[in-house]
């Protein structure tokens, strides 16, 4: 056996002594030339193993050491032989792509012939050949990532480590970046990556499950899936419709996970040979029941003691009349957004009725947020008209207000204030009466568990309770519609789980909620997709209405992510 | 250190000329920055125009053309002649009327600062032994400072007139002393001439503390620092890269705001450029020093800006002696002042500017600008290591 690239010693790092540590008493050994993916829930410590790794932070405990460098005493030595790519991609925006390039070349020693080559061969890699004078700031999110990616490959590193380099990146540019690390490896270069993308983790050859600070497991993601062989099952033919199928497959008590997957749902039991019971489902003998082989993300949920379940509490809060559902109550008639000379949104229309999720996709910088941003009445259409529930938000934008809630696609909270100044704040400018503001945040505090950080400022809330927050505040008022903009952006599967968990009662209480995601799987959970690209709407329809369009001999069973590819291709080769 | 690899190829890398050209580098990509930064440009050039036209123009210590009311109850010669000693004079714009209580609306609004009475018994003073010929003053005391300014301008118009009366009347009693002011320096007692010259260190200290702060801020909160402390970069290549830029900057923009001064101000130069660039320099470095240290604290734009409000900027505008006088505040406030690098810079460059090169005064100050300088720099170094924690 080669000697280890990567070898962890008894390594801990705590930042405040009067919590729990970030990581604690990690051992591990990582060979040369291979993928090696890091996952785990929000504040399971990727972060700081990633930045431990680079020589960026001190260990409180342990070593680490790369090739023989320790990344404390040989941190000159090691910051020649690494690349490295933050979160925030580490680039000056107000520099353009050939300027970032030159000024990480002079950095990293770089010269004359051999920068000639190494900048042709990335600028080819990454494609950005013909976007070498934009200013690094207008690049899309995927393009970006790419630059990001290029500044660390500069000198060939014999070591990349990636810090969750697809956080808000759409799934065409997530797959060219993966396209691209694999390349790399074939040239000698081990990369270590951060992702909470369960699908990429899978293709890894290794993987560190981070959780609480401490490492779970090590190994081949296929190594764990044989963890859950046996218990991974797919549920089809069934008369209901799918979310509500999802909840009631959820409560049954054997059941450890459950996801919809196109017209099926996948579950996971707790046991081996143990299944669902049917009997209570409408024609029970039509269902069809089928072992599966397990995926990674089941392996990764069975690790971490199951997802939420079912129940979704703050569903359970809400009471609205039943008797109009399936009226329409959002409405986009012909909306048209222009920046100048550019028209970021072109004549987008749709419906959406009581009771149904609207999903809208598209890659980042197709007009998704402008859209999302008119119909909240937060940007004005220069032609069409939005209606919330028959008022049209131009000429009466408070009362249709009044209607939302918003979650936009950042944190918006007032980051210095404490989670119960926040939620006091928002109860008073949703203008919640008086009378129940007191009621209503302890009912949020409740659901969403923010109990022990009361007191904390919302800024140092992990990721997962950040956007927990929001969407408690954006529900202050007990909105009829509501406008979730990326909420699960960045955020574990099993806190993307509880939130659509939520999502779907809501809706089920008649909750109007229309959604952008990058995250295909979420999108299956919507009634109606909208796809955005180049500023204009090119498909709407049901997923499977949209996989219907994509259908071939050659894919006869498409992916919402094929098919999310295929009809920007098509799109592209009009 | 034992087993260090022999497969990498850069580590040759390290040597002096990577260490200038990573310098250089990072110049470069500074200057990039500045020059597709308005908010640099604005701090850098519009805001010292900005304060110079407010200290050259808006804010003057001197008093003149102050409204005041004048109360002629007497309407003789004399007491003509006294009150065209007002309305000539260039202190004042002077309202006349008859009676003082057509005043008494004016002075309580504010629209004038002062009431001067001519009582009816004015003209009677050369009948009197002492042949002091009497008037009242009644001045507006909610604001201190103008009220007294107005009692002495108009007490020293109401002697002179004493005098040239007593003069072209050939009284007895001719006053035995008089007194011939000069004014050194300052010659004719502008306020700006000492006010332009103090606001150069105000502005010395937006760009060496206040822009530098924000700067290092900035490359924290993009993450750009994050990914350039995982290169090759010492974190002292980071410091000169950083200084550099900054020092050009600092010094462009008191070159353009001295030719400013002497050109279009009309302020007296009388030391030389030399020594003014010396003192500048020197002051630059302190300020830097302090911007520095504030970076290695602030790691978002807000609170940076605030610290070097608070650290540099206010101390610089109120404890330097560039418009309150340091000798007359109390004594433990005089102490403090010695700490702040502003201070000396003030009254190097009014020294400068009015009076000439003198060294005497100048060494010092350099001398204690530099400590200040140094032991900024020194404590930055001390914080700072190529780390995030």
């Amino acid at each position: 056996m080669p000697a280890p690239f990567v070898e962890i010693a008894q390594l801990s790092k705590s930042f405040d002594p009067k919590k729990s540590p970030a990581l604690s008493q990690i051992n591990c050994l990582l060979p040369q030339g291979k993928m090696i993916g890091i996952v785990g829930p929000d504040g399971a410590g990727k972060t700081t193993l990633i930045r431990l790794m680079a020589g960026l932070l001190l260990p409180s405990q342990g070593t680490i050491q790369i090739a023989g460098l320790d990344t404390v005493r040989d941190a000159e030595a090691l910051h020649f032989m690494i690349g490295y790519m933050p979160q925030k991609f580490g680039l000056y925006e107000d520099l353009t792509v050939i300027q970032n390039l030159i000024l990480y070349a002079n950095l990293r020693g770089v010269l004359g012939e051999e920068r000639k080559q190494a900048f042709e061969k990335l600028l080819s890699f990454t494609s950005l050949g013909s976007f070498t004078d934009r200013l690094a700031g207008n690049l899309s999110g995927g393009m970006k990532q790419k630059l990001g990616l290029a500044c660390a490959l500069i000198q060939k590193p014999s070591l990349l480590l990636l810090d969750e380099p697809s956080v808000g990146v759409d799934p065409i540019s997530r797959r060219e970046l993966w396209k691209m690390v694999s390349q790399l490896l074939t040239e000698g270069i081990s990369a270590i990556w951060s992702t909470s993308y369960l699908d990429e983790a899978e293709k890894c050859d290794e993987v560190l499950l981070l959780n609480e600070g401490n490492l779970l497991y090590q190994g081949p993601p296929q190594e764990l899936c044989k963890t859950v062989e046996g218990r991974t099952f797919k549920i089809s033919h069934f008369e209901e419709n799918g979310r509500k199928m999802l909840s009631m497959v959820l409560r049954q008590p054997m059941i450890m996970d459950a996801v919809i997957q196109g017209t099926d749902i996948r579950f996971l039991t707790k046991k081996a040979n143990s299944s669902l019971d049917i009997s209570s489902f409408i024609h029970p003998e039509k269902i069809k029941i089928e072992k599966i082989r397990p995926r990674f993300e089941d392996a990764f949920i069975n690790m971490l003691g199951g997802g939420p379940g079912g129940w979704s509490s703050l569903a359970e809060t809400i009471t609205l009349s039943p008797a109009e559902m399936g009226k329409v109550v959002v409405e986009a008639k012909g909306l048209v957004k222009r920046f100048g000379n550019f028209t970021a949104a072109d004549n987008i229309t749709f419906t959406i009725r009581r009771g149904e999720i609207f999903g809208l996709l598209g890659p980042n910088g197709a007009g998704k947020s402008t859209t999302f941003k008119m119909m909240c009445g937060l940007l004005k259409p220069n032609a069409g008209v939005a209606y919330i529930n028959g008022v049209n938000l131009l000429t009466a934008s408070a009362e249709a207000r009044s209607h939302i809630g918003y979650m936009a696609q950042k944190f918006s909270l007032y980051g210095n204030l404490s989670v119960q100044q926040n939620l006091v704040f928002f109860s008073g400018i949703y203008d919640v009466p008086k009378k129940f503001r007191r009621e209503r945040m302890e009912e949020m505090i409740k659901i969403f568990g923010l109990e022990p950080f009361l007191q904390e400022s919302a800024e140092n809330l992990p990721l997962g309770f950040k956007q927990r927050l929001a969407l408690a505040c954006s529900l202050m008022h007990r909105p009829e519609v509501l406008f979730l903009d990326e909420p699960t952006s960045g955020v574990d599967p099993i806190t993307r789980r509880e939130f659509w968990n939520h999502i779907n009662g809501l809706v089920e209480k008649g909750v109007t909620i229309m959604v952008t995601t990058h995250f295909m799987d979420e999108a299956e959970y919507c009634d109606t997709i909208g796809l955005v690209y180049k500023s204009h709407l090119i498909a709407l329809g049901t997923s499977q209405e949209l996989k219907q369009r994509v259908r071939s001999k050659k894919n006869p069973d498409p992916t919402l992510e094929d098919c999310f590819i295929r009809l920007i291709e098509q799109y592209d080769e009009k | 250190m034992k087993n260090k690899p022999l497969t990498q190829p850069h580590l040759q890398a390290n040597t002096q000329e990577g260490k200038w050209r990573r310098i250089r580098a990072l110049i470069v990509k500074e200057f990039l920055q500045i020059s597709r930064d308005l908010s640099s440009f604005l701090i850098c050039f519009v805001l010292p125009l900005l304060l110079m036209f407010i200290y050259g123009f808006g804010v003057s210590l001197d008093l003149d053309h102050i409204r005041i009311g004048l109360v002629l109850e007497d309407t003789s010669p004399d007491a003509q002649s006294f009150a065209n000693s007002i309305t000539n004079s260039p202190y004042f714009d002077a309202k006349i009327a008859r009676d003082r209580r057509s005043f008494e609306e004016d002075i309580i609004r504010g629209k004038i600062r002062a009431i001067v009475v001519i009582p009816s018994y004015f003209s009677s003073f050369r009948n009197r032994p002492d042949q002091i010929a009497p008037i009242q003053i009644i001045a507006d005391g909610s604001e201190p400072n103008t009220a007294t300014f107005v009692q002495n301008y108009l007490t020293g118009v109401w002697s002179n007139w004493l005098q040239q009366e007593s003069v072209s009347s050939h009284l007895q009693g001719l006053p035995r002393v008089r007194s011939q002011p000069r004014f050194w320096y300052n010659e004719e007692l502008v306020s700006r001439n000492f006010l332009i010259p103090g606001s150069l260190a105000i502005i010395m200290t937006l760009i060496g503390t206040l822009l530098t702060a924000l700067v290092v801020a900035r490359e924290w909160e993009r993450g750009t620092m994050e990914a350039l402390m995982a290169t090759p970069v010492t974190i002292f290549e980071i410091l000169i890269g950083k200084l550099v830029p900054y020092f050009i900057l600092g010094m462009t923009s008191m070159t353009m705001c001295v030719i400013i001064a002497v050109f279009f101000y009309d302020i007296p130069f009388r030391g030389s450029f030399l020594a003014l660039t010396v003192v500048a320099s020197i002051f630059l470095f302190s300020a830097l020093g302090i911007g520095f240290l504030i970076s290695t604290i602030a790691r978002n734009q807000f609170v940076a800006a605030q610290s070097a409000m608070a650290a540099a900027f206010l101390p610089g505008f109120i404890l330097s002696g560039f418009i309150f006088e340091i000798a007359s505040m109390p004594f433990p406030i005089q102490l403090l002042t010695r700490f702040i690098s502003a201070r000396y810079f003030v009254s190097s460059l009014q020294t400068l500017f009015l009076v000439g090169n003198i060294w005497s005064l100048l060494i010092p100050n350099i001398l204690s600008m530099l400590a200040i300088g140094i032991f900024f720099f020194f404590w930055t170094s001390k914080r700072i290591a190529k780390r995030l924690d």
